[in-house]
């Protein structure tokens, strides 16, 4: 079985970790499961149930809720919803409060930020199963309008770090608490629009800004070294004068130490992830940036996840 | 009508709190509001992508936006941040581009903006505001700045002929009576076609109304302006810009919509860059046939 960060079998995982820096560095312990930041409760819902907390079985199963919505709507983007999950879930129940906003820039992660809102309560199960659907809000990539939570229509790379700025500015101007976080994809780092605003959030001294990005290593026709040479990313966003962390992006640990670290700018961390974590078909794989999953592929992948 | 908008947009900000951005324009036009605005004014680079998503961003948490720019590079090169980021949410955001059509003249094609209205009025909810004096810049700011959703300003060259008393700001304007059809033009065009047509007689010059807001809608169409439509007259259109989404189409179609057709309909618009060749904003009005006493010769050819 393939399993979280936190577990012990890291045989997926690259080679990365040998050079994180940081608190990446930082000793995690793997086996550790997340204390609640959320309202608690005594025992695990069922997957038709919305969960109001995180813990390892409870990302289990916001993952095989996951793969449910996109079986039943036979679509794909799945390989890059489940590398950003560990950290959507952690963010919004483990960090955020009601201050905070949360902008996906990496639009084709709209399942996973659903599914979160579906483990926070705040987006239900009927509404989950009009995934992909007629007649739904829940479209493949954030619609506008229909959630307080989902802020922006994303989808077309590039626009969510300029959008989360600008939030961040106007809530500075506005002398609003709260902090800004973003979730962007690392090949989205090809697109110019992200490399503005970096150096506008960064001249602008925005502090209530953190920028995640999806560091997964593939992007929709190769690898990110392939195509565009894009590391080492953090040195190259380093060289802008940003602070930045790189983390493993399915760590609890590492990602609860680097999601509240602030300085006198915008936050950035690179979270090394695994494209189609926690599925072992899919790990590391390109395709599953589009594929749908089959019958005995999905039975497959519901095992793998602790069915 | 850079100096009117800064003027404008100086004493919006005594009266209400926004937020201003330029895409590193306005050195001899916009110190005055760097000044008033402090924080609240904000060199946003060369970055113009960026600036318009971060506008938008700013309106998601209740500001209101102005971001400026040179025209083509506040329509076109941010355009999906337009459409994606302001429209698609409704979001505060104005766009001023200055220097709109051939307004740049010898500066070049990149600096010209012919297709910028026709372009924004295609995303819903764009509203496009085109002053053709620079008396016209204060109203429509002050509309604009009540008005919580996207908007586009078409600055340009305030040609308002000496003497001129212009009437309160309106979308319409009656400017002039005449015999040979009814004219209307979008823009500052309009100052020298109202300087060359006042020369010549009732008989020789058409009616000549003033059009400043898009897109047009039918019932946003004066009764008089259609009364004179309606009697028979020929109907010209003049602005600088292509035909394509112009404000001349789109009052053709609206006058469809009405069930009207005038009996004859001309359009003076932009097309290009005809000899291949660059010069002043005259210049290429000229070559396209645009120019006041182009279109009043051409109009004059018609018969009544």
């Amino acid at each position: 079985m393939a399993t979280l960060a936190g577990d012990g079998d890291n045989t997926y995982l690259s080679d990365f970790f040998n050079k994180l820096t940081g608190i990446g560095d930082a000793q995690v312990d793997l086996n550790a499961t997340l204390s609640c930041g959320c309202q608690n409760m005594s025992s695990i819902p069922s997957d038709s149930e919305p969960a109001f907390f995180v813990n390892q079985p409870t990302v289990l199963k916001a993952k095989r809720r996951l793969l449910r919505m996109h079986f039943e709507s036979g679509v794909g983007h799945i390989g890059g919803n489940l590398s950003a999950l560990d950290a959507m879930l952690h963010l919004h129940c483990e960090v955020m409060d009601e201050n905070d906003l949360f902008v996906l820039s990496k639009g084709h992660a709209a399942g996973a930020l659903y599914v979160t809102l579906w483990a926070q309560g705040l987006i239900n199960d009927e509404q989950l199963s009009t995934f992909h659907k007629d007649d739904t809000f829940l479209a493949a990539h954030p619609a506008a309008h229909w959630h307080r939570h989902i802020l922006f229509a994303t989808g077309s790379l590039g626009h969510g770090l300029g959008l989360a700025a600008g939030a961040a500015l106007g809530k500075r101007l506005r002398r609003q608490d709260g902090t800004v976080f973003c979730l962007l994809s690392d090949g989205e780092c090809e697109e110019g629009s992200i490399w503005e605003a970096l150096l506008f959030a960064h001249h602008q001294k925005l502090a209530n800004l953190v920028a995640l990005v999806d560091a997964n290593g593939l992007q929709g026709f190769g690898s990110t070294r392939e195509v565009a040479s894009l590391e080492p990313l953090a040195d190259k966003l380093r060289g802008l004068g940003l602070s930045v962390l790189e983390i493993d992006g399915h760590s609890p640990a590492a990602l609860s130490a680097a999601l509240v670290k602030r300085g006198d700018g915008p936050q950035i961390i690179v979270l090394r992830t695994v494209k189609g974590h926690g599925v072992s078909f899919m790990e590391g794989k390109m395709e599953w940036h589009y594929l749908p999953l089959e019958p005995e592929q999905y039975e497959q992948a519901l095992r793998e996840l602790g069915e | 009508m850079r100096n009117a908008f800064c003027s404008a947009m100086v004493a919006l900000a005594a009266e209400k709190r926004f937020l201003f951005m330029t895409g590193d324009l306005g050195f001899m036009a916009l110190e005055p509001l760097r000044v008033a605005m402090g924080e609240h004014f904000i060199n946003a680079g060369v970055a113009e992508q960026n600036m318009v998503s971060v506008a938008a961003g700013a309106a998601s948490v209740g500001e209101q936006v102005w971001t400026y720019s040179i025209a083509p590079f506040i329509y076109a090169r941010p355009f999906e941040q337009i459409r994606n980021d302001v429209c698609l949410h409704r979001f505060d955001v104005k766009l001023v581009g200055n220097g709109g059509g051939y307004g740049y003249g010898v500066m070049g094609a990149t600096h010209h903006a012919l297709e910028d209205y026709g372009v924004l009025c295609a995303l819903q909810t764009m509203s496009v505001f085109v002053p053709a004096f620079a008396a016209d810049v204060a109203p429509i700011v002050a509309r604009m700045a009540v008005d919580p959703i996207p908007g586009y300003l078409r600055l340009g060259r305030c040609e308002l002929p000496a003497g001129w008393v212009l009437p309160d700001y309106k979308p319409w304007r009656y400017m002039l009576t005449g015999e040979r059809g009814v004219l209307v033009v979008v823009g500052p065009n309009a100052g020298s076609v109202l300087a060359a047509a006042s020369l010549l007689s009732a008989r020789e010059r058409p009616h000549i109304w003033i059009l400043s807001e898009l897109p047009v809608a039918a019932g946003s169409i004066p009764p008089a302006c259609l009364e004179q439509i309606r009697s028979g007259s020929a109907l010209f259109v003049l602005e600088e810009h292509v035909a394509q989404g112009s404000a001349g189409q789109m009052l053709a179609y609206a006058l469809l919509e009405c069930g009207m057709l005038p009996t004859r309909f001309k359009h003076f618009h932009a097309r290009g860059y005809l000899s291949g060749r660059y010069g002043s904003q005259n210049f290429h009005r000229a070559e396209n046939g645009i120019d006041a006493g182009s279109v009043l010769a051409e109009i004059r050819k018609i018969e009544p």
